[in-house]
């Protein structure tokens, strides 16, 4: 199973490698043989699933901290595997029709696989934290493929948005497992289920459950997360019917469905999921009737959706759960369809505006019967799934135990909305005159209109036949999260129930609506106005005044001048040191050895000090340099005094080397010039002298402490013993801490090779221009 | 600077400083010196003999750019460190040491190769620094 | 002693602060020439400071006999000294090359920021 997870992710590597040849003209259906390797392979545990014989495999990852990469394949999760792979096979093809020639297929391919290897590790995780990881890799993979016309500033700005939003989410993620993790001691989803009752128990449920939500609800486009949807529109079609309806943007409601048995059937849990879910179908099944391009409206009827599968997930009965467990198939058989229907449309006529389009059945018929399938399918018209679904949320509802009536109504009326927009989307473009200039529209090629018209007809046939999913998917899903499956008879035809008439009523409602109105760009203006209320608006207003925050902040601070950069610092560590050594030091004095001073130490002492003072009070610059190697020499004179040979050697050669390299350059260094004020060298001289003072305290602090010499006593101890010398310093050179010395040469390699470059290498263009 | 004395001495004193370089070098494990003061030491005799007879002619008389210094004496040190590991399945850096003392060297052992390693690089370094500026300024 | 090598220390690290807060390039080198060996001078004085008995075994013992000045600081300067000339030597010809480019050696007409913000 886990090379079935990894695929995707090989296939990207070896895309990297030979990505240009391997996707090129001839071999442009050969990465579709991924998807569908992999959906034959998860079709063939069809048969042990539906037997309620669930499949665990566990490789060990991290042990120690419960973090392994162990796998379920149970109905939720064979559902979602067969999704991915199966649209995924289609959406595969269709791109290589949809993107032919472009010049960075290979690369929207290996998003695309690396999307559907997370997507598919996702949905088979056990453990919340290797779902968290391929959770954000679909959030990653996403970004990629929003912003995959990368010349396209609003493709960028939308794709931030989205892995912003969802990145976000799946921090929360991290941070409910993580809860979730402590409160009962494990990661695996399987092993909390037995402490169902001790976890809801838990004062940090709710913290907990709050988590999960916000994870859920960032990814499924939840109210008021749900603007990232719309803008990731921008990207390619297939991206947007894989991703962004058939499969990642359900990742929230799969997590919702896996974790109900859980954490749910709390009223916290429930009255969430079902306010906010309700919240959600409705605003955006609204926001979908007023849209005039093919895709926003497809966008908000697909969060409309997600909104619905919440809120059923909310209701949390029995009825409730199949019709979610349908509505997810039924929304993806659909939904996919009206995506592709749409990339054909916009790949062969240029334009995605349905008050423009119409007529186009003349010239793509079979688009058009696509078309047509879904819009049936999404009203919910028999004899489609899709009334199969509608007749099963009425379930839910009606039957729920509180307010029934007006959850029923709610849902009437989503779904009115969701099948208007349905025939604005699937039928419009293509009845009535063909405007003239859609007449050289070319007829689309057979990868472009086959998979459309598949999945719509897939959709009618599993309409007539609903024992085909009834056994195989359905009832393992109810399975995998608790639910008893047995009375779970899927069915057309349930005879005249009060059901049947409020299906009656959305069809009906929904045919009246689409002929009483027309989209238009007018009404579209008047809804969008409405956006500067809403979440998005409010969110971009942050980030203005975030970054207008930022940009006073790095001009206060981050000013370019290195002075201040420096008195800033120093003034700090002055304020922060000065406030702890102010209780007075702990250092006395010992006068008695200024008796034991020699004549030499004061000399050069002496001479140290005139040293440093002519440096500050040079007018020249020569003189400096001089009393610069006059500092040198003394400090190399003080190294022989106290023990350290090899030290006065090295300080003395050194010091040679940096005065002649001073004399070089230094007629080419620019003359001292006096420029600063009177005022301003007193305080900085205040500044250093502060600085100064505290480093003497400093020093003198750390003098009156004890000494530990245990290291310095190994190497005393062991230098000839173990390395045969004599020299200490420099065995630890070269023997002890050898490996530190190989560093430094190298270092100091580099540093030569900066200056050669410096001098040596070619002006840039720039620079010959100034001259 | 090139006065005829200093050009005379610098040829005599080219070699004496090499020599003590050397010295210094060698003697590093038991008295004071080492690899960094005998390169430094080198640098300042090349230096020395740059400045009394000119750059061109110290460059003829090293023959090849003192750049290269860095990498060979890199690779000196390194194969110091690593002879242990390929040759006598011991960690990274292992001092390794003959049995018998030499005179004058004392043991010889990795370490001293490893000394020698930095003496050439750091001679390389010195000398690519204060040669490149004096030829640009 | 000690005291004294502190104050010193301290003069040297006062002294470099004041050149690196100078408007001139030239003298933020000095400053950092003379903050490297004061930071030097620091790292020596703190593992004290031992007169006459250098860190090396005498001739025919193999240990130790008597006190000897602690080698570790000593290690760490030695190379320290030895970084800082690539240091500095590195920090000379960029200012060398800057000034080439930009005909200034007053830092604060070196300022890009302004620009940047275009």
């Amino acid at each position: 199973m886990l090379i079935a997870i990894l695929t995707g992710f090989l296939f990207a590597i070896l895309l990297f490698f030979g990505g240009k040849k391997l996707v090129n003209h001839k071999l442009a259906l050969l990465p579709t043989l991924i998807p569908l390797g992999l959906f034959v392979y998860f079709v063939r545990f069809i048969g042990e699933v539906s037997n309620k014989e669930f499949i665990h495999k566990t490789y060990e990852w991290i042990p120690s901290l419960g973090v392994n990469l162990s796998f379920t394949l149970d109905g939720l999760s064979l559902l979602f595997s067969l999704l991915i792979t199966g649209i995924g096979t289609l959406v595969f093809a269709y791109t290589s029709s949809y993107l032919k020639g472009h010049e960075y297929l290979d690369r929207f391919y290996g998003y695309l696989s690396i999307f559907m290897g997370a997507m598919l590790g996702l949905v088979l995780s056990d453990n919340l934290i290797s779902l968290f990881v391929f959770w954000e890799l679909t959030s990653i993979s996403s970004f990629f493929l929003i912003g995959f016309n990368n010349t396209s500033e609003a493709s960028r700005k939308s794709a931030l948005t989205a892995l912003g939003i969802t990145g976000i989410g799946g921090l929360l993620l991290l941070g409910g497992g993580i809860v979730l993790g402590n409160i009962s001691g494990t990661y695996s989803i399987t092993e909390m289920l037995a402490q169902k009752d001790f976890i809801q128990g838990h004062e940090h449920y709710i913290l907990a459950a709050c988590l999960i939500f916000g994870a859920a609800f960032t990814k499924s486009a939840q109210f008021p997360f749900h603007f990232w949807l719309p803008g990731a529109m921008k990207a390619p079609t297939p991206v947007s019917t894989y991703l962004h309806s058939a499969t990642m943007v359900k990742a929230g409601v799969y997590l919702l469905f896996r974790m109900s048995p859980l954490m749910g059937s709390t009223s916290f849990w429930n009255n969430t999921l079902l306010i906010v879910g309700l919240i959600t179908m409705v605003y955006s099944a609204f926001h979908s009737i007023f849209r005039t391009d093919m895709k926003g409206i497809l966008a908000y009827t697909t969060i409309s959706a997600l909104g619905i599968l919440v809120f059923l997930i909310g209701l949390g009965a029995h009825e409730s759960y199949l019709a979610a467990a349908v509505f997810i198939i039924v929304h993806a058989l659909y939904k996919a369809t009206f995506f592709m229907m749409t990339g054909v449309v916009d790949h062969q006529a240029k334009t995605r505006n349905v008050t423009e389009l119409s007529g186009l059945r003349k010239v793509m018929l079979p688009v058009a019967i696509a078309g047509l399938l879904a819009a049936i399918s999404n009203a919910g018209i028999p004899p489609s799934v899709g009334f199969i679904g509608k007749d099963l949320i009425y379930e839910g509802t009606f039957h729920f135990e509180h307010s029934a009536i007006l959850l029923t109504a709610f849902a009437i009326l989503t779904n009115v909305f969701i099948s208007y927009a349905g025939y604005v989307a699937g039928i419009k473009p293509f009845i009535g005159k063909l405007p003239e200039k859609f007449e050289k529209v070319k007829f689309p090629s057979f990868f472009l209109w086959f998979p459309p018209v598949l999945l719509g007809t897939l959709g009618f046939i599993i309409g007539l036949f609903p024992v085909l999913i009834e056994k195989s998917l359905v009832k393992p899903i109810l399975w995998s999260i608790g639910e008893d499956a047995a009375e779970v008879h899927l069915k057309l035809w349930h005879g005249i129930t009060p059901i049947l008439g409020l299906s009656l009523l959305t069809i009906a409602s929904g045919i009246i609506l689409y002929f009483v109105l027309k989209p238009s760009a007018k009404k579209e203006a008047f809804i969008t106005k409405f956006e500067a209320l809403s979440p998005k608006s409010i969110l971009e207003n942050f980030n203005r005044a975030f970054s207008k925050f930022s940009v006073l902040w790095t001009r206060i601070f981050q000013n370019g001048y290195l002075r201040n950069y420096v008195s800033v610092i120093i003034l700090f560590l002055i304020a922060l040191m000065g406030y702890t050594l102010v209780d007075g030091t702990t250092y006395k004095i010992d006068y008695a050895s200024f008796a034991r001073l020699t004549v030499y130490e004061v000399v050069i002492l002496t001479i140290l000090i005139l040293a440093i003072g002519l440096i500050v009070f040079a007018k020249s610059r020569l003189a400096a340099v001089v009393a610069t190697g006059i500092m040198g020499y003394s400090i190399c004179l003080l190294f022989v005094f106290y023990s350290a040979p090899d030290l006065a050697m090295t300080q003395f050669a050194i010091d040679t080397l940096t005065v002649i390299l001073f004399v070089l350059v230094l007629y080419k260094l620019p003359k001292y010039l006096k420029l600063s004020d009177y005022k301003m060298r007193i305080r900085d001289g205040i500044l250093s002298i502060a600085f100064g003072g505290l480093i003497s305290i400093l020093a003198l602090e750390v003098l009156a402490q004890p000494v530990n010499s245990e290291i310095s006593d190994f190497y005393a101890k062991n230098s000839y013993l173990l390395a045969h010398g004599k020299n200490v310093v420099n065995v630890i050179l070269v023997d002890f801490r050898g490996a530190d010395t190989m560093v430094e040469i190298s270092v100091l390699a580099i540093s030569a090779i900066g200056v050669f470059g410096l001098l040596k290498l070619r002006l840039k263009s720039v620079e010959r221009y100034q001259k | 600077m090139k006065t005829l004395i200093l050009r005379t001495a610098s040829n005599y004193l080219l070699p004496i400083l090499l020599l003590i370089s050397i010295f210094i070098l060698l003697r590093g494990h038991y008295l004071p010196g080492g690899g960094f003061v005998g390169g430094l030491i080198a640098s300042i005799a090349f230096v020395l003999h740059a400045f009394a007879n000119g750059l061109k002619n110290t460059k003829r008389l090293l023959k090849f750019h003192p750049g290269y210094l860095m990498p060979v004496g890199l690779a000196v040190s390194f194969l110091s460190g690593v002879l242990p590991v390929i040759g006598f399945d011991e960690p990274f850096m292992t001092g390794l040491w003959m049995h018998d003392a030499i005179p004058v060297l004392g043991k010889l052992g990795t370490a001293l190769f490893f000394d020698i390693g930095v003496y050439i690089v750091v001679q390389g370094v010195t000398l690519t620094i204060i040669f490149t500026i004096s030829e640009s300024a | 002693m000690e005291f004294l090598l502190a104050i010193i220390t301290g003069l040297l690290y006062a002294a470099g602060l004041y050149m690196m807060l100078r408007r001139s390039l030239v003298k933020l080198i000095i400053g950092l020439i003379i903050i490297s060996n004061g930071a030097n001078l620091l790292i020596f004085l703190l593992g004290r400071i031992t007169k006459g008995h250098p860190p090396i075994i005498p001739g025919d013992s193999k240990i130790f006999t008597e006190i000897y000045a602690d080698p570790v600081p000593q290690a760490l300067i030695l190379t320290a000294i030895v970084i800082s000339f690539g240091l500095q030597s590195f920090a000379i010809i960029l200012i060398k090359r800057a000034y080439q480019v930009v005909k200034t050696d007053d830092l604060d007409e070196m300022n890009t920021i302004e620009e940047d913000y275009k």
